[in-house]
């Protein structure tokens, strides 16, 4: 292709104005932004967290995606049915459900076990979304340690305590989002 | 000879403690300019007392020291260890003609120190201070093209070749700015071009506003700083020169950087701001006389007077240089050269020019030498003149693409 080939599209540069051309004005206009930021760090405005130290602050604990926990209904029993929505839905394949038979009238199915492992989750919220009862959920807590791969590995115990450590500071969702009880 | 030493001993000693404090200065100020708050955790060693992280610069000499220093086998061995000691060398020498301070007197609190008058300047006198510092900031060249050499790396190759390119293209316009202040003053000795700022009270960045501008610009790109930091830009060249080297010899070259900023402020400084000067606070006189009161004052205190001036200056000099740093994009190559070449050189020459003539106007009507409230407007209006003239010709913007008006065969006839 030649440079006067019709099918060429040729896009002009924007001309630039006599502050460009000038420097000076646009150099002032650089400096002022830097030293805006400047002052602002220094005026105690940085967006750093020192963490260890002070702990983040989450701005919107619902919809922080954070340790799974297991709702529990009114009467205290694990909301989930073990319909294996989560288990499908979750692209890293950490979530292990055994279903047997509900010892209650209002369900057919209840998990036998839950286990989620904490070290595979990518903390999508993909569980969350597909649940259909609203029974597993994403907490606000980020700061998720342990000594052993094993101690990572959540079970159904675990993930209800995590409700219970995590209920009253973070209501149920499906209540506030209008979702099944 | 014992006052030589001293004076070598608390330059080597305050040098690299400054170069040392003022990366971590550096590594705060890129923090803060980034809304970040940046090392604060580094306190005094085997304790856990924080002091705003001023252990950094410790912690960061022995991570230096104690990381394994890994020689590439491809490289050229002598020279690969010839270049960091190069360039330390050169750096660190220049400053043996800047004056770090005016002087102090003789006596002290009634202790006689010296016969005379101890002048701060480890080789107080050379009257030829500005050609010594000129030829040893080239030799800060050649210990970066001998770490690209040897280095035996494309891309520090490259680098090394920018920087030689580049610091030919910028000792043209630093050379035009000082000879405005030598012009002027006389001298270059750096002590009586400080002296002649501080009698009249007209720095030269006053009374050469322009000479000021082009010097500035030059001695950023001498000391290699951003915007004009191609010879080590991390984006295209990885590391540049220093590519290749790790541990100590990466530090030498680090720190070599740092004490050519350092030079590089104080050369502002000293020939364009005035020195040890500060008007009402120093005293105009070179000697120290307290403050030229028939009560001699105390002397001693004008003299830790005229360092703490002094020091706060390039200081202040430096932080400016951090700052410009964090708010200019890098020159492509081709703009740096056009702003040499086209812009900071023509700027030079008027600048040249200008004060040529307002000096021997200035010896034909008063007969005076030296900087003079007379000529102050005029300096400026030349600056502004100039500059606008600079603008209107425009020649940082150069269309060499192919247009379309143009037959293909005109096109490579062009090219």
């Amino acid at each position: 292709m030649q440079a006067n080939d019709p099918a060429i599209k040729w896009v002009e540069e924007p001309q630039l104005g006599l502050g460009g051309k000038m420097y000076l004005p646009m150099f002032v206009q650089g400096l002022t932004t830097t030293v805006k930021h400047l002052a602002n760090s220094l005026s105690g405005k940085a967006v750093t967290v020192s963490y260890p130290d002070e702990e983040p602050e989450i701005a919107n604990p619902l919809i922080y995606r954070g340790v799974h926990r297991l709702n529990k209904d009114a009467q205290g029993r694990v909301k989930c049915v073990a319909c294996f929505l989560c288990a499908t839905a979750c692209p890293a394949h950490c979530i292990d459900i055994v279903g047997t038979e509900s010892p209650w009238p209002d369900r057919e199915k209840y998990p036998q076990s839950f286990v989620i492992d904490e070290l595979r989750c990518i903390y999508c919220g993909m569980c969350e979304e597909a649940c259909p009862v609203d029974a597993v959920e994403l907490t606000s807590l980020y700061n998720l340690t342990g000594r052993s791969r094993e101690e990572m590995i959540f079970d159904k115990e675990k993930l209800l305590s995590v409700y219970d450590a995590t209920k009253d500071a973070e209501p149920m969702k499906s209540a506030s989002l209008g979702g099944t009880v | 000879m014992i006052e030589a030493l001293v004076k070598i001993a608390i330059l080597l000693g305050g040098l690299m403690t400054a170069a040392a404090y003022f990366v971590l200065l550096e590594r705060r100020m890129a923090a803060w300019i980034q809304d970040r708050v940046g090392p604060n955790r580094v306190g005094i060693p085997l304790t856990k007392i924080r002091v705003l992280g001023l252990g950094q610069p410790l912690a960061d000499g022995v991570k230096f020291i104690t990381k394994e220093e890994y020689t590439p086998a491809h490289v050229d061995k002598r020279l690969y260890v010839l270049a960091p000691i190069v360039i330390l060398v050169a750096a660190l020498a220049t400053f043996a003609v800047i004056p770090f301070g005016s002087m102090i007197p003789a006596t002290v609190f009634g202790y006689r120190l010296a016969e005379k008058p101890i002048e701060l300047v480890v080789a107080p006198g050379a009257n030829v201070g500005m050609i010594y510092v000129f030829a040893l900031s080239s030799i800060a060249v050649y210990g970066v093209i001998l770490g690209g050499w040897a280095s035996n790396n494309k891309y520090s190759f490259l680098g090394a070749l920018r920087s030689s390119a580049q610091l030919i293209a910028y000792e043209l316009p630093l050379g035009l700015g000082l000879l405005g202040v030598v012009l002027a003053s006389g001298s270059m000795d750096l002590g009586v071009i400080i002296g002649s700022q501080a009698s009249s009270g007209i720095w030269f960045a006053i009374a050469q506003p322009l000479g000021f501008c082009v010097f500035v610009v030059a001695a950023f790109a001498e000391a290699a700083r951003l915007p004009f930091d191609l010879p080590e830009c991390e984006q295209e060249l990885v590391g540049g020169y220093h590519t290749e080297y790790s541990g100590i010899k990466l530090l030498l070259f680090l720190v070599a950087e740092f004490l050519h900023m350092i030079a590089a402020s104080f050369l502002i400084v000293i020939l364009f701001l005035g020195g040890w000067h500060f008007w009402g606070l120093t005293g105009g006189s070179a000697e120290i006389d307290g403050w030229g009161l028939a009560w001699s004052g105390a002397p001693w205190l004008q003299g830790l007077l005229r360092i703490v001036v002094l020091m706060t200056k390039i200081t202040l000099v430096i932080v400016g240089f951090m700052i410009i740093r964090w708010s200019w994009p890098r020159f492509r190559f081709d703009q740096l050269m056009a702003l040499a070449w086209k812009v900071m050189l023509p700027l030079g020459l008027i600048n040249f020019v200008a004060v040529a003539m307002m000096q021997q106007l200035q010896a034909v009507f008063t007969g005076a030498m030296g900087p003079s409230w007379l000529m102050v407007p005029i300096a400026w209006g030349v600056a502004v003149a100039a500059w606008l003239g600079i603008t209107w010709a425009a020649p940082m913007i150069a269309d060499n693409r192919p247009r379309r008006e143009l037959d293909p065969w005109e096109i490579d006839s062009q090219i």
